[in-house]
């Protein structure tokens, strides 16, 4: 058999392959004739062929049946041999190979040999690719090595030891004696080999760790050496000694320092020397000055070490060199936390940094500057981001809007400059903000009472603009709706008037129902709008008109509303005032964004709302057995309340609280523990099922109330008297929705004092639709015997907008007639 | 990772142990956005959660993945050493060195670098040792001394 092809000739050969078919075709064929020699067992030849493997597999093609011949040729005497075999087992082999244990021995073997470079190669592959199983087999080995004379060696020993404590860490113990005076060696690779060891070891246990804290002294010392010797030959980059042993013992440095005033009270002077003393004209000596701010900020350093080591990053941030100001603000925005007031100095460079055109760097620069922004510099930074939103990349724009809006509830120095901030957001990257900006843009707005004519006015100019933001247009339609009347009255105090009348504004609305650009939960925003302008303007015939229209729209959504609103408009004309009326002031819910209060310092006078925390979703409770514990073992039942919802009723801890707080108030109310019925009372009417929508009212002459009206949230009373038994009054609870979410999982309940009884029906549903749709109604039979006052205390939870709603509340005006 | 502009691979270490297809999918991540970006962009790219450092030489890119806590300007020298050390190593080295001698390469990177850490930081050693491997390898390099019965066959 002819010799086979040397390495170089096969290189040549392929590389004159023109396409990848030609060139598969070579490589196929010469591996054929490399898998008969192996087969073979050609001793001399070995080598060379698992040479051309190597090379085939660097361009992607397999060589797994290579593996077994780079065994074969570490076991070789032949230096050559080993060298390649040792190089084929890197390359081709690792710890997933069950084939790689078979190494163990030769490394073994290698590991003692005469020749130093044979006992390097073994170690090298060892702590290249050793698996956890040949470590724990090899690692006596390595700890002999690791305290040899041979520098050569030894340094080759100390990162074999750090490969082998990251396979296997209850081994680190073992090499700790070795590491005795590793660090007293002169030669410099065995320096940097043992600080990564240290590191290493420091990194993974914290008694290590303690162990040697008693080397800052001596690392400190070196570290002083490097830098004040002359110029070394042998180890200069660029006019500085020894960069990278620099840099490692500044890292050890900063693990030993962390958390421990003396090693860090140690370094101080070094730090501040190496921070003052490094040349920082090429790449490398920034490289150190980086590595020291790094330490300087995780150690204890005093105030002024620390102020040093800002100004070190904002000298980078002006410094040409792109990769130093990425790493600048990198490490800026890891400080800005703990030195707020240092790195605000920085701010205009910073802001600077925003239009720069790499794109790594634009992106640290927002987020630094969002971290930076605060309620002395929140216009100018806003102008600036603002600025920047209309200009960057798509990917950006996301981001940047929710960080405007975030920081814009967190420090708008008035509502005025708030609302339009958020409008400018909304107009140029509206279609980028997150879902729930539209709902907080209302709640925002209409906490803001006197600038809804302002408000109202610039929507509806920028909705004549553009129509294709949908959540500008749905914030715009939804306040149309609400506002229309001042919109067309034509007061506005912040800015010139416009004129508009009620036509114009119903044609932008419709527009925006029929236009392509609109999706259909714009559509809904419209055509409730457009609803509620009927007790607002004075045209109803053209709004009837549209919402007929819609009464057969193929979007189910539109069709069910449409056909409501016809609804309210033929039977129920006479509740369509009260159902549209204005919107209450929203008490904001804790969401995504931040619960603290916003500050609005300036010009108008802040209804501060506290963000309410809503209690977490109530697990359900065995109702009977708590109630018992209450009222001590009483013999008494809690109200059964027939629910529809298939939840298992958590009335019964609600219930738990109910009558907690009952208890606990003090003043006029009665007494608490209210009895309740043992069982079902026989006198209870049959046939009295949930009311229907749109209920008659006043029934028996006893004017309705409106029990309960918060958030969005109204429950009206309407009463009735149970024709056999005076005593007992039949109160129906409407319960209303006025927000643009639907209330889900609502439940109602309700306490009376001692002397009462009550009895809840069930409900007609539990879910309270949205722009009072619909009602949910329930029926309350209260027994009132002793014919006292009436009260009572009521409990509702609901869910809104995904989070979980909670409140109490006492009524207490019930009308005369429902109780004499 | 040793990348050409056509994306041809010339040299690849890898230091923590990974599925085959796994490394060609990094790989080829890799390539894709070292080979996109553009000329006078910073040499660093976040990438899952790690940070590749990246320079070019001529015609090829040399990429270094590392973890996050890294100092990415050392990573640029790392690779500027490495690279003086194969210009010393062939005398002027270009792409058709490495794409012949790549075993050499290989070889260098080892006395340099071990398991991702650094293991001599004097350019001499380096030179040194590696020439030192080099003739026990043309000797015949029986290491344990016994004579060798046929001449060194050349790769």
């Amino acid at each position: 058999m002819p010799a086979p092809i040397r390495l170089r000739e096969l290189i040549r050969t392929i590389r004159t392959a023109r396409t990848q078919a030609e060139e598969r075709e070579m490589i196929q064929k010469e591996c054929a004739a490399i898998r008969s020699s192996f087969r073979e067992e050609d001793n001399t030849y070995r080598c060379r062929n698992v040479a051309k493997l190597l090379y085939m597999h660097m361009l992607g093609y397999p060589a797994h049946f290579g593996q077994l011949e780079c065994l074969k040729l570490i076991a070789s005497q032949k230096f050559t041999d080993k060298r390649i075999g040792y190089l084929g087992a890197m390359l081709l082999l690792d710890e997933r190979q069950d084939v790689h244990l078979l190494m163990t021995n030769c490394i073994k073997n290698d590991l003692n040999h005469s020749t130093q470079y044979v006992q390097g190669l073994a170690l090298c592959t060892l702590g290249c690719m050793g698996s956890s199983e040949m470590c724990r087999d090899l690692a006596g080995e390595v700890e002999k090595l690791l305290k040899t004379s041979n520098s050569y060696l030894r340094k080759k020993a100390a990162l074999c030891a750090v490969h082998v404590i990251r396979k296997v860490p209850e081994l680190m113990e073992m090499f700790l004696p070795a590491t005795k005076n590793l660090l007293s060696e002169k030669n410099h690779g065995v320096l940097h080999t043992s600080v990564v060891l240290l590191t290493e070891m420091c990194e993974r246990s914290p008694d290590m760790l303690a162990h040697f804290r008693k080397l800052v002294p001596q690392l400190v010392r070196i570290l002083k050496n490097l830098i004040m010797s002359g110029y070394s030959p042998e180890h200069d980059v660029s006019g500085i000694s020894d960069p990278f042993l620099q840099v490692r013992i500044l890292r050890l440095l900063r693990i030993l320092g962390k958390g421990d005033d003396d090693s860090s009270e140690a370094m101080n002077d070094i730090l501040a020397q190496v921070a003052t003393n490094t040349e920082t004209s090429k790449n490398v000596g920034n490289a150190i000055l980086y590595e020291t701010v790094l330490t300087i900020m995780d150690i204890k350093s005093e105030s002024g070490l620390r102020v040093l080591a800002i100004n070190i990053l904002g000298r980078f941030l002006l410094n040409n060199d792109k990769n130093i100001r990425y790493v600048a603000l990198t490490s800026l925005l890891k400080t800005v936390q703990t030195d707020h007031n240092a790195v605000q100095r920085h701010r205009s460079t910073i802001v600077d940094c925003l239009k720069d055109l790499d794109v790594s760097i634009k992106r640290r620069a927002m987020e630094l500057s969002f971290a930076l922004v605060n309620g002395n510099n929140i216009r100018g930074m806003m102008k600036e981001l603002l600025y920047f939103l209309d200009s960057c990349d798509p990917e950006f724009k996301a981001d940047c809007a929710s960080g405007v809006f975030l920081a814009a509830e967190k420090y708008a120095p008035s509502k005025r400059w708030h609302i339009d901030t958020i409008m400018r957001v909304l107009t140029t990257a509206g279609s980028y903000v997150r879902d729930d900006s539209v709902p907080n843009l209302i709640q925002l707005i209409t906490n803001s009472v006197e600038m809804h004519a302002y408000t109202v006015q610039r929507l509806y100019k920028a909705l004549l603009d553009d129509i294709s933001q949908q959540p500008l247009v749905q914030v715009a339609s939804w306040c149309i709706g609400e506002y229309g009347d001042l919109l067309v009255s034509g007061q506005c105090e912040e800015e010139e008037p416009i004129q508009v009348t009620e036509d114009e504004v119903l044609d932008v609305l419709e527009g925006l129902l029929v236009s392509n650009l609109s999706t259909p939960v714009t559509r809904g925003y419209a055509l409730t709008a457009i609803m509620k302008l009927s007790t607002r303007f004075t045209s109803v015939n053209r709004i009837k008109k549209v919402v007929s229209i819609y009464g057969s729209s193929i979007d189910v959504e539109l069709q069910q509303r449409a056909v409501e609103y016809n609804a309210l408009f033929k039977k129920y004309d006479h509740m369509r005032p009260a159902l549209l009326e204005r919107m209450p002031i929203m008490e904001k819910t804790a969401s995504n964004g931040p619960t603290e209060i916003v500050q609005t310092n300036g010009e108008t006078e802040p209804s501060v709302v506290e963000a309410k925390h809503p209690p977490p979703v109530t697990q359900p409770t065995n109702q009977a057995n708590d109630l018992l514990d209450l009222l001590g073992g009483n013999d008494v039942v809690p109200v059964i309340q027939n629910t529809v919802s298939t939840k298992p009723a958590s009335a019964g801890g609600e219930l738990l609280d109910l009558l907690g707080d009952l208890s606990l108030s003090g003043g006029t109310s009665p007494a608490p523990a209210p009895s309740v019925p043992t069982s079902q009372p026989s006198f209870f009417l049959d046939g009295l099922t949930s009311q229907p929508l749109f209920n008659d009212i006043a029934a028996a002459g006893i004017p309705p109330m409106t029990a309960y009206n918060k958030n969005g949230l109204k429950i009206d009373f309407t009463f009735e008297r149970a024709n056999p038994n005076p005593n007992i009054a039949v109160i129906t609870i409407h319960a209303s929705n006025s927000t643009e979410a639907d209330m889900t999982d609502f439940v109602f309940q309700a306490a009376v004092p001692k002397t009462f009884q009550l009895q809840l029906l069930s409900p007609s549903s539990n879910v309270v639709p949205a722009l009072n749709q619909g009602t949910v109604t329930q029926v309350i039979r209260v027994l009132n015997p002793q014919k006292q006052q009436l009260r009572m205390r009521i409990k509702l939870t609901y869910t809104h907008k995904g989070s979980a709603v909670q409140d109490l509340a006492e009524v207490n005006n019930f009308p005369p007639q429902s109780w004499q | 990772m040793k990348v050409n502009r056509q994306g041809k691979l010339r040299l690849q270490k890898w230091f923590t142990s990974m599925s085959d297809r796994e490394k060609k999918k990094i790989i080829r991540d890799m390539t894709t956005m070292v080979l996109a970006r553009q000329a006078r962009s910073c040499n660093f790219l976040q990438w899952k959660d790690l940070k590749i450092i990246y320079k070019r030489y001529a015609s090829l890119y040399f990429c270094l993945a590392v973890e996050s806590q890294e100092n990415e300007l050392l990573a640029l020298e790392i690779i500027h050493r490495y690279v003086e050390l194969l210009d010393k190593y062939f005398g002027n080295v270009c792409e058709l060195d490495i794409i012949f001698n790549f075993e050499k390469a290989y070889f260098i990177l080892d006395e340099f670098l071990m398991g991702g850490e650094i293991q001599e930081t004097s350019k001499q050693i380096v030179n040194r040792s590696i020439e030192a491997s080099d003739m026990l390898q043309e000797l015949g390099g029986y290491a344990a001394g016994c004579p060798s019965l046929s001449p060194p066959r050349s790769l």
